[in-house]
């Protein structure tokens, strides 16, 4: 199988926005899938940027100090709206919706997933869902619970949750079908000669991701029904006020969110062995180990919900317990970090930016992954816990971790999906901009944490470290603005390449896994020709890339 | 536009995307047991709710669970079993291409199911007229007269509700489900090669049943 030179691929085959509203095309529902993400995530940043500029100087800066007529946006709804629209709108759905959407049927060798329909079915799911949210913020009341929606808070809140709560909810079943639809695609769609150890490893990741996504995200479903039940009906569930139990609700909570953090890393990890192996032009580490401790990871995900509450009132026994598995999760992490590391070494690295894109998530999401381990410590987690501490550790995960990956794989991919090269130089600028920026932003919250900031504050005036605050957070603004600038320049540049870049070939990085192999951008069906696997996706020592 | 290899499609049912029919038929299969897993764990979150009051407050769930009547609750028992019966038959019939017999069986499985929405709404209406409601509006006073044990008596009907309500609703899409196949199986739509969409229906269908199973002794009886 060659690439062919063609001038008729998916893009441009059949013209006109109802031949996209109305696709079935995986790559193109991908595409779909990213503006409306990528425009969430703009949302999301815009809420960021306020926060930080509200923390600029202590006493209140930007929001009113109440909620007044006529002037209700306070600091309580922009976090939460940056947490509720970061977590559901953009994170959960990034990189499996978009990158897994587009390159997952290709590396398999497929023309499409499994459910092409119930592809698209997800993609208007997720709108619906996201129509609900905006609903709730601009003609409701907003939300101004945290994005965790904690009981009594949300019971008693004058703010939209019940709208808001739906919205999660409908955005939910976009997750758990997209999900299905690509367990079902590994299952049973690979191409001949493809067995389960040919797959590519971003598939693996994929794959584990999705698993999660179908376990976890009902128990999510459930939790926003009786939620919206107790706040309509008061059926004495959740809200001590009828009956309920509010930790009740942090142990539903948590049994869904903890294992969505792994909906949010493990496709990170994923898109970083395909980045190191294919950057550095060798045989991957470890494969089997990088595969099972993704799906390792996927399994202990679900054991560990209660460290999210080692100070809710649960018993000493049970936290204990949560503590000691949380260290478990280092373990599989771990394999992947070294794995990769060990890959790199003696591999010809191409200092390509998807490459500097996955040395940073080596660095930031080592950080990530290790502080967590600190707030996985019983004894370590009561003082840190509700401080800056614990926002800095999930920024580096989901931001260091998370963020940098996708972005790495944008960049890995963008060739692919859009037939075009970037700038290589500007690709380089903006890496800089982001990698300082993201540092200064949220390395400064760790120091700001252990020195006692709590979270969630607008007015941090009166301490008695409130000077010293006030250095580290105007240390963090500046790098916010900085990470900001570093992500408009990406988008021009990025934008400019569709327009005026040069034609991308259909090997720019020198793959060897299938969607490699066929023209950039692809043909509608992906292939000209049916595939068949006849090597491993890192076989850099038997295979050479002009060759598949 | 790419040519596409498969020109050799056996059945005029066979997706694009798919070698074959079985290949098309297992992907079918293997979705609708995730989905069906990703129903029991949402149910699995109000049998949570359920297990966990009851552990804390059992004489409630006594107390309270003779307001249900079990006569009722037994015959809409009966009926989803009997309709979880006709609607395997029906897959059968299909198998082996006998379209009225699956016509038949499908229509019987729809009406059993409207039977036991009114055996349901017979119910609602019951409890409704006597103020056993959910959370707040509760205000049942004679259950409160006899029963000054029980506290929070809410709680108990809350559990009622959501379980049998989601059920419900669950039923309302089943029939809406089984009626398309039926129009579907009207139009010669399905043979012995193609019947996927009717499998589906019946996995989904047997779950729904399941999970009244479940429900009533757990409600009416216990």
């Amino acid at each position: 199988m060659s690439a062919a030179d063609s001038n008729t691929n998916y893009i441009n085959h059949t013209k006109g926005i109802m031949s996209w509203l109305l696709t079935v095309d995986h790559k193109r529902i991908g595409l779909m899938y990213m503006i409306v993400v990528l425009s969430a995530f703009a949302a999301g940043g815009f809420f960021a940027v306020a926060i930080r500029l509200e923390l600029f100087a202590p006493e209140m800066q930007i929001f009113p100090a109440a909620p007044t007529e006529g002037a209700s946006w306070t600091y309580n709804k922009a976090f939460t709206l940056h947490g509720a629209i970061m977590v559901f709108l953009f994170i959960i759905p990034s990189i499996p919706a978009i990158l897994g959407n587009f390159c997952l049927p290709i590396m398999l060798g497929t023309k499409d997933v499994a459910f092409p329909r119930l592809n698209l079915a997800s993609w208007y799911i997720y709108m619906i869902g996201a129509a609900i949210c905006l609903y709730a913020i601009f003609f409701g009341n907003s939300v101004d619970t945290g994005w965790t929606f904690y009981t009594p808070y949300s019971t008693s809140s004058s703010s939209s949750v019940t709208m808001m709560t739906f919205g999660v909810f409908v955005l939910g079943f976009s997750s758990i079908l997209t999900g299905m639809n690509f367990v079902v695609t590994v299952h049973k769609m690979r191409a001949p000669g493809m067995g389960w150890f040919e797959m590519p490893l971003f598939v693996w990741g994929i794959y584990a991701t999705a698993l999660i996504q179908i376990l976890a995200t009902p128990v999510l479903a459930i939790t926003l029904l009786l939620l919206i039940m107790e706040t309509t009906f008061g059926i004495g569930i959740f809200d001590p006020a009828n009956g309920g139990d509010p930790v009740l609700f942090q142990h539903f909570f948590w049994f869904y969110s903890h294992p969505a953090v792994y909906i949010m890393i493990l496709p990170g990890m994923a898109v970083m062995s395909e980045l190191i192996a294919v950057h550095s032009h060798r045989t991957i580490f470890g494969y089997k180990l990088i595969a099972y401790s993704s799906v390792a990871i996927a399994f202990l995900g679900f054991l560990v919900w209660g460290h999210h509450m080692f100070v809710s009132g649960q018993s000493e026994f049970i936290s204990l317990l949560f503590s000691f598995i949380t260290f478990l999760i280092g373990v599989p992490t771990a394999i992947k970090l070294f794995n990769w590391m060990t890959t790199m070494y003696l591999g010809q690295i191409s200092w390509n930016t998807p490459m500097l894109y996955a040395l940073c998530f080596m660095v930031t999401f080592t950080i990530g992954g290790l502080t967590g381990v600190f707030l996985g410590a019983l004894g370590m987690d009561i003082p840190l816990h509700d401080t800056y501490f614990v926002v800095a550790h999930f920024h580096y995960v989901m931001m260091g971790g998370t963020v940098i990956a996708f972005l790495g794989g944008l960049h890995h991919w963008w060739p692919k999906i859009f037939g075009k090269m970037y700038s290589e130089f500007w690709g380089k600028i903006g890496f800089v901009f982001i990698f300082l920026g993201f540092n200064m932003t949220f390395f400064s919250q760790f120091i700001l944490g252990q020195q006692g900031m709590p979270r969630r504050y607008a007015d941090y005036a009166g301490f008695e470290k409130t000077q010293l605050f006030e250095t580290y957070h105007q240390f963090s603004t500046v790098g916010s603005l900085i990470l900001a600038v570093g992500f408009i320049i990406i988008l021009i540049y990025l934008v400019h390449s569709l327009i005026a870049g040069k034609k991308a070939p259909a090997n720019p990085w020198g793959g060897l896994s299938m969607e490699w192999a066929t023209s950039s951008p692809p043909p509608a069906h992906n292939f000209l020709e049916d595939p068949v696997c006849k090597h491993g996706p890192y076989d850099y020592d038997k295979v050479r890339p002009e060759d598949i | 536009m790419s040519a596409t290899t498969h020109d050799s499609h056996g059945h005029p049912r066979l997706a694009h995307h798919f070698f074959e029919m079985e290949q098309q038929h297992e992907c079918a299969k293997l979705g609708m047991w995730l989905f069906l897993l990703t129903e029991i764990l949402f149910f699995g979150g109000l049998f949570c709710f359920y297990f966990i009051w009851r552990i804390m407050d059992p004489e409630l769930f006594v107390g309270a669970s003779e307001m249900l009547n079990w006569k009722l609750g037994g015959l809409n028992t009966i009926v989803l079993i009997f309709s979880s019966f006709t609607v395997a038959m029906a897959i059968r019939s299909i198998q082996q291409n006998k379209r009225n017999a699956c016509a038949i069986y499908l229509a019987i499985t729809i009406a059993c199911a409207f039977v036991f929405l009114v055996v349901k709404y017979f119910e609602y209406s019951a409890k409704i007229g006597h103020g056993t409601l959910p959370g707040t509006s509760f205000h049942d006073l004679h259950f409160l007269a006899e029963h000054p044990e029980v506290k929070n008596p809410h709680i108990f009907f809350s559990i009622y509700f959501c379980m049998t309500g989601l059920h419900g609703f669950h039923v309302i899409c089943g029939i809406v489900y089984i009626a398309w196949l039926l129009y579907l199986t009207l139009k010669n739509r399905f043979d012995s090669e193609y019947y996927a969409p009717i499998e589906m229906g019946g996995l989904y269908w047997h779950l729904v049943d399941l999970i009244w199973i479940y429900l009533f002794p757990l409600l009416y009886l216990i």
